[in-house]
C-alpha cells in the first residue's frame, strides 16, 4: 500500500500535466470561437511552463539564491544539491514574457478578424469566405 | 514540499482551467484564464521557482487579463457552442 | 468535429500518461535535468561574477544572446500589434463628451461646439458611459508612484532577490495602464505618448545590444561584459555584475514600452482615443 501511495504521490504531478496540456488542445481543437482558442493555447503553454519548473524540483534544496558572506564565510564552498536547478527557471522566464507579447499579437488578430466579418465564430466566418 | 497542498492546488487549476474553456460568456473566461494564472505562480512559488512566480504574477496574472479583457471589450462578449 | 477532436485529446493524453512512468522521480536531485549544466553555474556565479541570485546571473551573463534574442522577439510583437491594428485618424468624432468636475455632470458637445481642451474645469470623458468614481480615481492616483518606485528596486535589486529585468518592465508597465484604466486612455496617452513607447522600446533593445557590441569592438567576445571594467574602474567580476544591471535595465526599458504600446492598440482597436 505505502509504495502504490509513493508511486501515486511521485506521479501524479505528471499526471495532472498532461491533464491541462490536454485541456487546451482541446479547447484549440474543438472551440468555434477564437478567444477560445487563444485561451486555450494560453493554458497549453502554462502547462509546458509547469512541465519544464517542475524538472528543476529537488527535494531539501533551497530557493536558488546563494547564501553569501565576506571575509571566512564568503569562500566556502557550494553544494549545488542544496540548491534547486536554476536554469528551467531562467528558460521559463523568458517564455513567459514572449507568451504574454504573441498572447497580444493573437488577440489583435482576433480583432482584426471581427472587424472585417463581424464575428469570432470559426464555422460562421467559412460560410461568409465560401459564398463569396 | 507538502504533498497535499500541492494536490489540492493542482485540483483548483484544473477546474480553473476547465472553467476557463467552457463558459459561454468571453469576459468570464478572460477572468477566469486570470485565476488560473495566479493559481500557477502559487503553485511555481512552493516549487521553491521565485524568479518563475514573480513573473507569472506580474505577466500571466497582471497584464495578459488586461490584454484578454480589452481584446473582449473590442469585439463581443458572447461565444455560441 | 468534436467528437473526433475528443478521440485525438484522449489518445495523445494517454500516450503521454504511459510516457510518464519513465520520468524521474519527483524533487530526485540526481535527475538528467540537474547534472549536466546547472552545478556549474551554482557553484560559479558569485566566483565569475558576485551575483548571488543565480537565475539572474544564467539570464543576463551566461546565456546573454537568448534573453537579447527574447528581447527582440517582444519588440517584434508590438511591432505586429501596430501594423495588424493602428489605423489613421481621420474622421473626428461626431460628439465628445466632457464632465464639468465642480458640478459633476455631463456635457455632450455636438459638431461645430468648442471646449478649451487645457480646461481645469472640463474634463474629456469618453463616449461609453462610466459613472464617476472618486475613490477608484484617488486611490490609483495615490497607488500609481509607489508601484512605480517599487518596480525600480525590483529591477535595480534583481541581483540579490528574485527580480530582474522583465519583471520590473512588466510592473512598470502595469502602472500606466492601470492610468489608462482608472481614468481613460488619454490620460495615459498624455503622460506617455506613443512615439514615446516606440522609441523607449527600441532604445531598450539598443542598449542591451549596444552593450554586446561594446565588448566585441574592444576585442573581447560578444557580451563578455568584463570588458567594461576599464570603463567603469572595477576588476572583472564586478565589472560582470554591473553589466548585468546594465543589460537589465535596458530589458526593462524594452519590456515596459512594449507592454504600453500593445495596450494601447489593443484596448482601442488601433485607433488611439478612446478604450477600456
Amino acid at each position: 500500500m505505502g509504495e502504490i501511495l509513493d508511486f501515486i504521490i511521485a506521479k501524479s504531478n505528471y499526471w495532472s500535466y498532461v491533464v491541462l496540456m490536454m485541456i487546451g488542445l482541446y479547447a484549440m481543437i474543438s472551440r468555434q470561437n477564437y478567444v477560445r482558442k487563444i485561451i486555450g493555447m494560453s493554458i497549453f503553454q502554462t502547462a509546458v511552463i509547469l512541465f519544464y519548473v517542475s524538472t528543476a524540483v529537488k527535494e531539501k534544496a533551497v530557493i536558488p539564491i546563494i547564501a553569501h558572506g565576506h571575509g571566512e564565510e564568503a569562500n566556502a564552498a557550494i553544494e549545488a544539491s542544496q540548491y534547486i536547478n536554476p536554469l528551467p527557471h531562467v528558460l521559463m522566464l523568458t517564455a513567459i514574457v514572449v507568451g504574454v507579447a504573441t498572447l497580444g499579437v493573437a488577440l489583435s488578430l482576433a480583432i482584426r478578424v471581427y472587424q472585417k466579418y463581424g464575428t469570432l465564430e470559426e464555422n460562421e466566418i467559412n460560410d461568409m469566405i465560401r459564398e463569396q | 514540499m507538502n504533498w497535499q497542498i500541492d494536490l489540492i492546488t493542482l485540483l483548483l487549476v484544473i477546474i480553473c482551467g476547465i472553467g476557463a474553456i467552457s463558459v459561454k460568456d468571453l469576459l468570464g473566461a478572460s477572468i477566469l484564464l486570470g485565476a488560473y494564472s495566479f493559481l500557477m505562480c502559487v503553485l511555481w512559488a512552493v516549487m521553491g521557482a521565485v524568479d518563475v512566480a514573480f513573473t507569472e504574477a506580474t505577466v500571466g496574472a497582471g497584464v495578459s487579463t488586461v490584454i484578454c479583457v480589452a481584446a473582449v471589450f473590442q469585439t463581443t462578449r458572447r461565444a455560441k457552442n | 468535429m468534436k467528437k473526433l477532436g475528443l478521440l485525438t485529446v484522449v489518445v495523445c493524453g494517454v500516450l503521454l500518461l504511459l510516457k510518464t512512468a519513465e520520468f524521474a522521480d519527483w524533487g530526485d536531485p540526481n535527475s538528467p535535468a540537474s547534472r549536466h549544466l546547472s552545478p556549474y553555474f551554482l557553484e560559479n556565479s558569485i566566483k565569475d561574477s558576485a551575483v548571488p541570485n543565480v537565475v539572474t546571473a544564467v539570464l543576463a551573463d551566461y546565456r546573454g544572446f537568448d534573453t537579447m534574442f527574447e528581447t527582440t522577439v517582444i519588440l517584434a510583437a508590438g511591432l505586429a500589434c501596430f501594423f495588424i491594428l493602428r489605423v489613421r485618424k481621420t474622421e473626428k468624432p461626431k460628439s465628445t463628451y466632457y464632465r464639468h468636475v465642480p458640478t459633476a455632470t455631463t456635457l455632450r458637445i455636438i459638431e461645430g461646439a468648442v471646449l478649451p481642451e487645457q480646461s481645469k474645469v472640463f474634463k474629456r470623458i469618453d463616449s461609453v458611459w462610466v459613472p464617476f468614481d472618486l475613490i477608484l480615481a484617488t486611490t490609483c492616483k495615490a497607488i500609481i508612484p509607489f508601484i512605480q518606485i517599487f518596480a525600480l528596486y525590483v529591477i535595480a535589486h534583481g541581483h540579490h532577490s528574485p527580480g530582474g529585468g522583465f519583471q520590473g518592465g512588466v510592473v512598470l508597465g502595469a502602472s500606466i495602464i492601470l492610468m489608462a484604466i482608472s481614468r481613460n486612455l488619454g490620460a495615459a496617452i498624455a503622460h506617455l505618448k506613443e512615439k514615446t513607447t516606440v522609441l523607449m522600446a527600441m532604445i531598450g533593445v539598443f542598449i542591451y545590444a549596444g552593450t554586446g557590441a561594446f565588448a566585441a569592438l574592444a576585442g573581447k567576445n560578444f557580451l563578455d561584459y568584463s570588458t567594461l571594467a576599464t570603463v567603469l574602474g572595477v576588476d572583472e567580476i564586478m565589472a560582470r555584475s554591473h553589466g548585468i544591471l546594465i543589460v537589465e535595465t535596458g530589458v526593462a526599458i524594452a519590456v515596459m514600452a512594449v507592454m504600453v504600446w500593445i495596450y494601447y492598440n489593443l484596448s482601442s482597436a488601433g485607433k488611439q482615443d478612446e478604450g477600456l
